[in-house]
């Protein structure tokens, strides 16, 4: 393996940014006092806390009382789902509307509340560019809804959902709206209020904060059941005792984000521009999955590339010492390609040869470059190699 | 999920034996399927006294588990006659591979399959009967 380190995967996650491991660091031993505890010496700890509540809150024109830390963007998605399927139970409210697209800890989330609870989900499709149609939230929605669940914008193939509009639907028919925005957040400007967004994930590790650390934005006035059940912790609404300096790192990460967010996002997006048109210029037969433009996360890039297989194309990065990501089934322990790709429409064989890029800070203008030098090759040197390429080439003859 | 294979995988993977194709050879298999994930595409050049496979060619699309496992299974089988080369197991492939991840074993059943297969064309073209051969699901 070379020394060279191209670190492409800022989806999967970050890593702690200097600032933020500096805020952290008196949490852990200097000031590390209960924050439930009575003496003097806590209220340091109860403080940072509150301080962490505004700087995120800020951050998304919310209310510091909106805020409500977790231990990531899973169980802010299990919580929201949950919490507010079981809270409305017993008004007849039986109803969940998502998408097919979710992450996983929607999608498997929403499959558990139907086999164990009963509760019916209707799974949106999306077009082949994987945006959702508003029309088909408004049309889903029927007296048992009561909630509906469409991530911001997609983790695989970046796709910017149009919340704005969903939200509106939700709000004009009386249905709650959460938004899984464990990406979108660390990449997008987002106001809740303008928004229409009753409730939205968040997650640390995404946006150069700690793992093990999230958020949930619950709007002023939404009732849902506990997730977590235990000590009378954030207002009594989730349990356990805090984690002081993940949530200090979150806070901080967030507010510094927010000051660097749009001159990142220019540059992250032309880079992003730059790949894409590389790889579609330099690799026959490429295909962009995902929308262009504004509509996709400035940091995300995920291309097709026919006869080949994504694992393949990994670990031969890897050695040339890029770090990206596959939807193939040969990477996940399922063996199943990726539900998104196939949402979209993609055959198997096109899901399996996919590879995804998501830029960040590490990122460099060289590390595109670079990129761009040996994606071709190593795409030309499997495809020579494939059957499948053989028959595809023979095909289009 | 983090890819822990042996450095016989690895080293076959990055510098795979016989790669290409053999214009008209005595036998040719395939296994596998796109929707899966993979396919093997195995060339045969047979000696027709010797019954000795001379040559043998692969093509694979697939993870770098299924490209070693074509690899090895290839280098195993060269020089060997046909009805060695008809007894040689997944198993045997996975462990001169230093073993596969369990969940990737089905690539050493492939390369089994796509061999029998050839050699099933092989039989073919030569007027023998054609071996059933049990077809893997996955």
């Amino acid at each position: 393996m070379q020394e060279k380190f191209v670190y492409m995967d800022h989806t999967a996650t970050t890593p702690v940014s200097p600032e933020v491991m500096k805020a952290m660091m008196p949490y852990f031993s200097e000031v590390f006092g209960n924050p439930s505890s009575v003496y003097s010496y806590s209220k340091k700890s109860r403080a940072a806390i509150e301080k962490a509540r505004m700087q995120v809150a800020n951050a998304f024109n919310a209310a510091p009382a909106e805020i409500f830390f977790t231990s990531s963007g899973t169980e802010s998605d299990n919580w929201a789902l949950k919490g507010t399927l079981e809270n409305l139970k017993s008004k007849g409210k039986t109803h969940l509307i998502t998408s097919k697209i979710e992450h996983h800890a929607i999608l498997h989330t929403a499959e558990y509340l139907h086999k164990i609870h009963g509760f019916d989900v209707t799974y949106l499709p999306v077009d082949s560019e994987g945006r959702v149609n508003p029309e088909d939230v408004r049309n889903a929605i029927n007296d048992k809804t009561a909630l509906v669940s469409i991530m911001f914008a997609n983790n695989e193939v970046g796709t910017i959902q149009p919340i704005k509009k969903i939200g509106e639907i939700c709000r004009e028919k009386k249905v709650l709206f959460h938004t899984d925005a464990v990406q979108a957040a660390a990449q997008l400007n987002i106001d809740v209020k303008d928004l229409n967004i009753d409730m939205m994930s968040i997650s640390g590790h995404k946006m150069y904060a700690p793992k093990g650390i999230g958020a949930l934005y619950i709007r002023k006035g939404i009732r849902l059941e506990n997730f977590m059940h235990g000590g009378g912790q954030e207002s009594a609404r989730r349990a356990s005792t805090e984690n002081l300096a993940g949530i200090v790192g979150l806070g901080e990460a967030m507010e510094i984000l927010k000051t660097r967010l749009d001159d990142d996002m220019r540059r992250i997006s032309s880079w992003r521009d730059e790949i894409i048109s590389g790889i579609l210029a330099k690799i026959p037969y490429a295909k962009l999955n995902g929308a262009t433009g504004s509509e996709r996360l400035p940091n995300n890039i995920n291309c097709s590339f026919i006869g080949v297989e994504g694992e393949t194309l990994l670990l031969d990065l890897d050695y040339r010492g890029i770090s990206a990501s596959t939807g193939s089934a040969c990477s996940s322990a399922s063996l199943d390609p990726s539900h998104v790709l196939l949402a979209l429409g993609l055959k198997h064989e096109m899901a399996h040869g996919s590879l995804r890029f998501t830029l960040g800070r590490l990122t460099t203008h060289d590390h595109v470059k670079y990129l761009l030098e040996v994606l071709p090759e190593i795409v030309a040197r499997r495809r020579e190699m494939s059957p499948l390429w053989e028959d595809f080439l023979k095909s289009n003859a | 999920m983090a890819l822990d294979y042996s450095q016989k995988v690895m080293d076959h993977f990055m510098n795979p034996r016989n790669v290409g194709e053999i214009s008209n050879a005595d036998g040719v298999g395939e296994a596998g399927n796109p929707k899966c994930g993979d396919i093997m595409k195995i060339y045969l050049k047979v000696n027709d006294e010797t019954k000795i496979i001379e040559d043998v060619k692969f093509k694979t699309f697939g993870c770098a588990s299924a490209i070693a496992s074509s690899s090895m299974a290839t280098e195993m089988i060269k020089g060997k006659t046909v009805q060695e080369a008809w007894d040689l197991t997944n198993s045997a492939v996975a462990e001169a591979l230093d073993g596969l991840p369990p969940i990737k074993m089905h690539c050493s059943v492939l390369a089994e399959e796509a061999i029998h297969t050839a050699l099933n064309d092989y039989r073919a073209k030569h007027g023998m009967d054609v071996i059933p051969i049990e077809h893997h699901e996955d």
